[in-house]
């Protein structure tokens, strides 16, 4: 008394391409935040972080890039990102304003667990970010990641094909 | 003489003739309760007894005379005043006068027209029922009956499939396909998602069906969206060229058929949503409508007359089951 069975049998669909199958994804893309630096002397001291990227997307000009960070570069590439595209940009960890007060028992803004919490908390930014597909439109993010110094007077732009 | 629950009352009872052999059908109460209630199609006569059992045996009911009604009618949950009746027919049982006993009345209506199918949802109500009122001066004595109606349809003559290419350039390209672009309601989504260029890391993928119900006309539109499931169809990261099957069966799910501007009042319509997630929790997707529609019961012997000829009316002749019109590999996975 059941109803006739229905077709369940797969679509047709073409063989994969082994290289396709096998072949390195063409979605990898790694960063890294590590290396932390602090450099200068006495009160103009200021911590470095080494930013280190690897891909295979055609949009990043370089397969591999190794460039130095300080915080506030991180800052103003939030801050860029918020202004000129539509991304919701993920939070950056906290700027610790409270560490650089004078009087603490501890070394601050220098102190070895706080930069390590840090960095975490940078390479999660990162990572998150340039992976959004619209945040890859930014110059702002390109000249962040890959070029050696951020002109912050830049002429805010979209990459167009790579 | 009516005050204080002294006056003579009545209780009414109504019961359909087929009340043995009609099938009831399930069917979700406003407050989400599932009920059944006799299924009853286009056309079919509703006919049956109204009972009407004195309280108090030996007083006399006065009364301003008993009628039935059959009413199909739309309810806004906003605009619970007004009730948009599409049918409305009356018998009356008894002129005004008064009821020394018990008694029992016939009733039937021939052949009603039942234009469209029976729905609660989350901002609109279509119910069919019987009511019976005695008419009194100071307060009517009412009963309901609330019947469920079913709308068939016939295997569509077109079911074209829809295949469509979409992305985001330079990131994401695929090419979804499903098999057909009207479902009927115990049917199989049959059909595949080939991925042409993956440049983000995808973690899952998901097929999800939304309702989405409008009420209202003109500015004041109102869509209600629900999703009615959710189904994973890939966990992890494809790669160019890989192809996912997707097998879904729509009898898991509580649907109802499409319905398109119902007495110019409401819309019920199905959409898939085929949604990628990435690994930093970032959602692509891509809607796309499908029509459902009601496919007739298998006949049976112990079905009444009419019912009979109301699923005869509605049995495709051909079985687009048995056809192979579709390329699909033999069980080769």
């Amino acid at each position: 008394m059941a109803d006739a069975i229905a077709d369940t049998r797969r679509l047709y669909t073409k063989p994969q391409n082994l290289n396709d199958a096998y072949g390195p994804p063409s979605n990898f893309l790694e960063i890294d935040v590590s290396n932390p630096e602090t450099v200068g002397v006495g009160r103009g001291r200021y911590t470095t972080y080494e930013v280190r990227l690897k891909t295979n997307l055609p949009i990043f000009k370089l397969k591999e890039s190794s460039v130095r960070r300080r915080y506030s570069d991180f800052e103003w590439l939030r801050a860029e990102l918020e202004r000129e595209s539509k991304v919701v940009v993920p939070p950056l960890p906290g700027k610790a304003l409270f560490r650089q007060l004078p009087f603490r028992g501890d070394d601050g803004i220098f102190d070895d667990s706080f930069i390590e919490e840090r960095r975490q908390g940078l390479e999660q930014f990162l990572n998150k970010v340039a992976g959004h597909p619209l945040a890859q439109n930014e110059r702002c993010l390109h000249m962040f990641l890959q070029d050696e110094i951020v002109d912050k007077n830049y002429t805010p732009s979209k990459i167009r094909q790579a | 003489m009516n005050f204080f629950g002294f006056g003579q009352t009545a209780e009414i009872d109504i019961v359909l003739n087929d009340a043995e052999t009609r099938k009831k059908a399930e069917h979700n109460g406003e407050d989400g309760r599932k009920e059944k209630y006799f299924r009853f199609y286009d056309g079919e006569t509703v006919s049956g007894k109204v009972n009407v059992t004195l309280k108090y045996p030996g007083k006399r009911l006065e009364h301003n005379g008993i009628k039935v009604e059959f009413v199909g009618q739309i309810e806004l949950y906003y605009d619970r005043g007004n009730h948009h009746e599409f049918v409305s027919l009356v018998k009356d049982l008894a002129r005004p006068g008064e009821l020394t006993q018990s008694q029992t009345f016939d009733f039937e209506f021939t052949h009603v027209e039942k234009p469209y199918e029976s729905y609660t949802g989350q901002n609109v109500k279509l119910r069919y029922f019987l009511k019976v009122t005695i008419s009194r001066k100071l307060s009517d004595i009412t009963k309901e009956l609330d019947i469920v109606v079913h709308t068939l349809s016939t295997y569509p003559d077109l079911n074209s499939s829809i295949k469509m290419e979409v992305g985001i350039e330079d990131c994401l390209h695929i090419e979804f396909e499903y098999n057909k672009s009207k479902y009927h309601l115990k049917d199989v989504i049959v059909g595949k998602i080939y991925f042409l260029l993956v440049r983000i890391k995808i973690r899952h993928m998901e097929i999800d069906i939304i309702r989405r119900e409008t009420t209202g006309t003109g500015p004041s539109v109102y869509n209600e969206n629900d999703t009615i499931a959710k189904y994973e169809i890939m966990d992890g990261a494809p790669v160019r060229g890989e192809s996912i099957p997707i097998r879904l069966f729509l009898s898991s799910y509580e649907l109802t058929p499409t319905m398109k501007d119902v007495n110019k009042k409401f819309s019920v319509r199905y959409f898939l949503n085929l949604v990628l997630i990435d690994e930093e929790d970032r959602r692509y997707f891509k809607q796309q409508e499908i029509i459902l529609w009601r496919k007739g019961d298998i006949v049976k012997k112990s079905m009444s007359h009419q019912a009979i000829m109301a699923a005869q009316r509605f049995e495709g002749s051909s079985n687009p089951e048995k056809s192979h019109s579709q390329s699909a590999e033999d069980g080769k996975s």
